[in-house]
């Protein structure tokens, strides 16, 4: 027999801690296949963020580093900078890269460092027990808005990849999601592209990944699936938000 | 036969595998694991194509898909 499938030798063969259903399992699986195709594992360095994902040193099979909460880019720059050679990934969460990082994110992708960030957007703050994050949805109840997100009081969900979609130095930006088997082939396609990206030297890439957070949604995983299709989507578009290889818009 | 092995000592039950399975091969145990979860089963094994989506979906690399070597002419 064949074996179809085979677990990437960049993800250490150990057991993750996240919860049953969590989606940080699925992105860390498709970063460490990348990481392998690309034959780059050897002087990867990741950037581990504060949030349910502090860990992912653990599980990755190439340098880590973990770094205070937000500030993922900035170390990733630094990286990058003294180590050109390296192949340098911040792998944050919506609380750290949209809450406490947003000025590392926006810095890091203003100056076009090339670097390749992997967001995970699961509309809450995991780790420290659902409270709102920047990416909750209106209406949506977390612990810090238990009616609901109220714009009067909350204001409204940022968009990053919109966001950073004006400035010039970010070169890639696409949201993906992970919530059916075939969107989670297409994240690794865009998980792929930003890493090749910066293997070819075109500067700041970022691929959001709306993810499943079924704790602190207090939903079943499948449910939680079935909450991005209905929910997020309509919020975060997928698509790709800028390419800087692709025709202009209009054509020439 | 294509076929699933699902590794329960990985299994955490969260039954994405059954929902991503065009030919709803997968069910669930309703046998706790070691680990303490109720883990996904390969029920209907005759309806596998061995198109490894339940892979693809699975949070916890749980699933090992095979499949039968292809017939060299
Ligand atoms: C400086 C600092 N402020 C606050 C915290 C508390 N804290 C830990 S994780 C976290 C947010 C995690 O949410 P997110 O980034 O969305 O990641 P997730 O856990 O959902 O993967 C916060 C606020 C901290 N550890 N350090
Ligand atoms: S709390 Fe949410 S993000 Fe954290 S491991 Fe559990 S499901 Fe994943
Ligand atoms: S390989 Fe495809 S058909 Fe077989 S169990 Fe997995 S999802 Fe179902
Ligand atoms: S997707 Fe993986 S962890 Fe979830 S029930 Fe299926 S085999 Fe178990």
């Amino acid at each position: 027999m064949l074996q179809v499938n085979r677990r990437p030798k960049s993800l250490l063969d150990v057991k993750m801690h996240y919860c049953p259903g969590c989606g940080h399992g699925i992105v860390h699986r498709l970063v460490a296949e990348c990481l392998d195709e690309l034959e780059v594992a050897s002087r990867a360095v990741g950037v581990a963020p504060v949030g349910c994902s502090v860990f992912a040193d653990h599980y990755f099979a190439c340098d880590m580093i973990q770094g205070a909460h937000g500030r993922g880019p900035a170390i990733a720059t630094g990286i990058k900078r003294s180590k050109p050679e390296c192949i340098v990934f911040s792998y944050q969460g919506d609380g750290d890269l949209a809450s406490i990082g947003m000025a590392e994110t926006v810095h890091s992708a203003a100056r076009s460092e090339n670097i390749t960030v992997v967001f995970i957007n699961n509309s809450i703050y995991g780790m420290t027990g659902g409270q709102m994050a920047p990416t909750t949805l209106i209406g949506q109840p977390s612990t810090t808005s238990p009616k609901g997100r109220d714009v009067k009081v909350n204001g409204y969900p940022i968009r990053v990849c919109e966001l950073l979609s004006q400035l010039d130095g970010a070169r890639y930006l696409e949201r993906t999601s992970v919530h059916t088997a075939a969107h989670v082939i297409k994240t690794k396609k865009a998980l792929k592209k930003a890493f090749q990206n910066q293997i070819d030297g075109k500067g700041f890439s970022m691929v959001e990944v709306l993810s499943m957070c079924p704790t602190n949604l207090a939903i079943a995983p499948k449910d939680n699936a079935k909450f991005i299709a209905e929910k997020m989507l309509p919020v975060y578009p997928l698509g790709v938000y800028k390419d800087a290889d692709a025709p202009a818009a209009g054509g020439k | 036969m294509p076929e699933i092995k699902i590794d329960e000592m990985r299994c955490k039950g969260c039954e994405l595998c059954v929902t991503a399975c065009p030919k709803q091969c997968i069910g669930m145990s309703d046998v706790f694991s070691v680990t303490g979860y109720y883990p996904a089963k390969f029920s209907k094994p005759e309806a596998c194509t061995g198109c490894a989506l339940c892979a693809q979906i699975c949070p916890d690399l749980a699933i090992e898909v095979y499949k039968e070597e292809p017939v060299k002419k």
